[in-house]
């Protein structure tokens, strides 16, 4: 079964069309690479899929079923997601950012909360114990007391996983995971994206990395000036003139996207 | 610093060490020779009292002595103790002259110690003001004594603060039974400015202080031993709150002064879950403690209250604190999805809607309700069963005034909405409003509701000051207008960020200092805001976290690997979503 199925996602900024009719499905346990030169579309593609855009056309199902509007409700739904510039919550701890993250998996409201029974505190203990696993999962496990915003930049990229992670989600959306990495670190991302995908979570991933998405991925898409160029396997994208062309014929001025 | 500073201390040289030693020797001398050849000031000049205008020199002379062991930070702690010498004697100096007629009656002691004061501030400012390494907090050295000791320091760094509450409340008040001739309009009286001298003294003091003891680390120390102990903690600040009346030998007024600071910081601390936890700037919360009050006004039974009807306060403080709940939610519904600014404009326009409209329900412009600018009076006691609050009580040989009723009823609000606050910034729901403050659509996709989150802040901000509210009511005895103007709301704001953002012991001093300072030097009292304006400003200036910052709040400000600012926007504020 395909965990997601979006058909013909269109989205339109005025007069500029930033997405245009992608259509891609990503099967269980699948790792996608999502390619393409600077402002080609790729984050607005995920801002459609996680909410942070309504689609001017197209629909976007989930393990069959057609995703909520909010982003919110998308993450509880089982879709997460990374920025291309992290967005940690920077004056909490690493550990308190991935409990965070559990905010969908647990209940205790206001009454629990000030009334601390059983239930909440064994609640609350899951919770740490969990995130304190993913951190270790990530290769965190030494920082959780830290500030996010005092970690280095592949950690805290690592901890945005993390977090993205502890809701337990059956689409993990990673936008350029390895941007600003060392190649040390980018090896130890394709480590931990393997990982990910080890635990059967589904992934699609924005990537400039060639060298990272070619030698990660299932399939490859690519998105050119909003629309889909082609889609297939590592090698056969590799070796298509097309994408060759897209990324050599765009001057660099094209880095309007970026932010 | 700046350049001058620095010129200054490059020709002082070495020699600062010296020069402030001698001060400070010179000081000492000064300090227990007599200062004044009449006893008219406030009261007779003695070593211990008025105030700290003698004991206090000699104690910050004393801390000169540091400076023979060279403990880290003592250059810097030295640099405060010689600054607060010097205004304490100074201003001592000048005010005897003023209230003797003349520098005559300033007695040898007080001119030696003011040339003392002059040279322990010059040598002084002579030291080297870089701080020291930052070293973690130190503590007592592995021995079986060592567990005792610290919970002896825990609990008598309450009774310390209990003590210096009691003290400081005692200091008598130029307008306490004097006719109102001291207060000049629009000018401070400098008769009135005379007779508050020894509170002045007293508070320089505690100031100068204060700041020796951070500087040396103590307070950093002591407050991570304190949280090794949070139950003793906790005990100790519980039977120093409760047994505060006993020292009042049935005095009621600092019990009044008192219950007033507990409604005031009780009100604080939930204003503290809107504007520390979710971000949330809320310049109209006074409404909602209005709203409480009035509540609480029109069911007392009130002769005056348009509605005849007596509600026991057991259901009273939880009808207030829904209504204002309420009031909370359809305000907050419509207008938390906007962004910051918008969203304190708004409030701001709530709390000046409801003083209006409590001002014209008057029968007259509007239905008849709140009794327009007069407001309901003459509340009567409250009664708890056959108990009244009304009256006084001889307990353990000790009067205690009625207002040791209101008082506990206060302290027993405070602790809950303490607890409630404590309880919540601990849990999921605190983490999501942390997260949303931190970054609302990182907050979004992480899978918080973030409007339903922030809505569930405000409206339990509301209910809090709600509940406060009614407390207010009978404490004062009167629910009018005037008492929730848009000041009281932003002296609420400057108590919770003088205090420190998100802490209650935070939200606690600075209800106290804002509550306290006016109330004890009324010669500001036509310069109160000026002079809050002013502490603000360099609260922003020297100590942005606040006095009591939360752990995480004092990383955020001094560290210097992040760049943030706390009243800066959140990140991603408008920006587009990359
Ligand atoms: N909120 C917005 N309003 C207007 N235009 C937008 C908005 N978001 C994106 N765009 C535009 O849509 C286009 C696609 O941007 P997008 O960020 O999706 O590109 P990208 O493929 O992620 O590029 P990069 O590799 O640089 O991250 C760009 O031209 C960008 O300027
Ligand atoms: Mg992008």
């Amino acid at each position: 079964m395909s965990v997601l199925e979006a058909t013909s996602v269109t989205k339109r900024f005025g007069g500029l069309t930033a997405v245009k009719d992608v259509s891609l499905v990503v099967n269980e346990g699948e790792v996608v690479g999502l390619i393409g030169p600077n402002g080609a579309g790729k984050t607005t593609f995920f801002n459609c899929l996680t909410g942070m855009e309504t689609p001017t056309a197209g629909s976007v199902l989930y393990k069959g079923s057609q995703l909520p509007g909010r982003p919110d409700l998308i993450t509880k739904a089982g879709v997460a997601r990374t920025f291309q510039n992290i967005r940690l919550f920077n004056n909490m701890t690493a550990l308190e950012n991935v409990m965070v993250g559990r905010h969908t998996r647990t209940k205790a409201g206001v009454l629990a909360a000030v009334g601390r029974g059983p239930r909440y505190h064994r609640e609350e203990r899951e919770s740490e114990e969990k995130a304190r696993e993913l951190l270790t999962f990530v290769g965190l496990g030494r920082v959780g007391d830290e500030l996010a915003k005092s970690l280095p930049y592949g950690d805290q990229r690592r901890l945005e996983i993390a977090r993205a992670l502890a809701t337990e989600p059956g689409l993990l959306l990673l936008d350029e995971p390895t941007a600003g990495m060392n190649p040390n670190e980018t090896a130890a991302a394709r480590d931990l994206v393997r990982a990910v995908q080890g635990k059967g979570i589904a992934v699609v991933l924005i990537e400039h990395d060639m060298r990272f998405v070619f030698g990660l991925c299932d399939r490859v898409a690519v998105l050119v000036q909003g629309e889909k160029l082609l889609e297939g396997s590592p090698a056969e994208v590799q070796s298509d003139e097309r994408v060759i062309a897209a990324y050599l014929g765009k001057p660099t001025e094209d880095t309007a996207g970026e932010s | 610093m700046t350049a001058a500073g620095s010129s200054y201390r490059r020709a002082v040289g070495s020699q600062a060490r010296v020069v402030a030693l001698a001060g400070a020797v010179l000081l000492v001398v000064g300090s227990v020779l007599p200062w004044a050849r009449f006893s008219g000031f406030p009261g007779k000049m003695t070593l211990a009292g008025p105030g700290g205008a003698r004991i206090g020199p000699l104690l910050l002379a004393l801390v000169a002595a540091l400076l023979l062991r060279q403990v880290p930070g003592s250059a810097r702690a030295v640099r405060a103790a010689s600054t607060f010498a010097f205004l304490i004697t100074g201003l001592t100096v000048f005010f005897i002259g003023y209230s003797g007629g003349g520098a005559d009656y300033v007695n040898a002691g007080a001119w030696v110690a003011l040339a003392g004061a002059l040279v322990y501030l010059l040598g002084g400012l002579g030291l080297d003001p870089s701080r020291p390494a930052s070293s973690p907090p130190r503590s007592l050295p592995d021995a079986p004594w060592a567990l005792p000791a610290e919970w002896l320091l825990t609990a008598g760094s309450t009774a310390v603060a209990l003590y210096v509450f009691v003290h400081g409340l005692g200091i008598q008040s130029a307008n306490v039974g004097r006719p109102n001739d001291v207060v000049i309009r629009g000018a401070i009286s400098i008769n009135a400015l005379t007779n508050d001298g020894e509170f002045l003294a007293f508070l320089l003091l505690l100031i100068g202080l204060a700041l020796v003891a951070t500087r040396l680390g103590l307070l950093a120390d002591l407050s991570a031993i304190t949280k090794k102990h949070p139950t003793v903690f906790l005990a100790a600040g519980m039977i120093a709150a409760t047994a505060f009346p006993f020292t009042q030998n049935g005095n009621g007024y600092a019990l009044r002064i008192a219950a007033s600071i507990g409604v005031f910081a009780a009100a604080a601390v939930g204003l503290n879950i809107v504007v520390g936890l979710a971000g949330l700037l809320d310049l109209g919360y006074i409404a909602f403690f209005g709203v409480g009050a009035y509540v609480a006004a029109l069911v007392s039974g009130s002769v005056t209250s348009t509605i005849h009807t007596h509600i026991p306060f057991v259901f009273v403080i939880f009808l207030g604190a829904a209504v204002a709940g309420l009031f909370g939610i359809l305000l907050g519904a419509p207008t938390l999805r906007l962004r910051g600014d918008y969203l304190a404009i708004v409030t701001l326009g709530f709390g000046e809607i409801f003083r209006i409209t409590a001002n014209n329900l008057d029968g007259n412009s509007g239905p008849s309700l709140t009794n327009g600018p007069n407001g309901v009076s003459n509340i009567p006691d409250l009664t708890i069963g056959s108990f009244s609050f009304g009256d006084n009580h001889h307990f353990l040989g000790v009067d205690l005034p009625f207002q040791a009723n209101y008082y506990w009823l206060e302290i027993v609000v405070l602790v809950v909405v303490m607890t409630a606050f404590l309880r919540l910034s601990e849990s999921r729901i605190g983490r999501a409003w942390v997260a949303i403050r931190e970054d609302e659509l990182a907050a979004a996709a992480t899978g918080i509701n973030t409007t339903r989150l922030k809505l569930l802040a405000f409206a339990l901000g509301a209910t809090l000051a709600g509940a406060a509210g009614t407390v207010d009511a009978h404490v004062v005895k009167v629910a009018t207008p005037d008492s929730f103007t848009f000041l009281e709301s932003a002296l609420l704001l400057a108590a919770v960020i003088l205090g420190g953002m998100g802490t209650v012991p935070g939200a606690l001093v600075g209800a106290t200092i804002l509550y306290l300072i006016p109330e004890k030097l009324r010669f500001l009292q036509d310069l109160r805001l000026l002079v809050f304006g002013v502490v603000l400003v360099l609260i922003m200036r020297f100590r942005p976290e606040g006095l009591i910052p939360s752990s995480r709040r004092k990383r955020e400000f001094h560290d210097d690997s992040g760049g943030a600012d706390a009243l800066s926007m959140p990140p991603g504020h408008g920006e587009h979503m990359a």
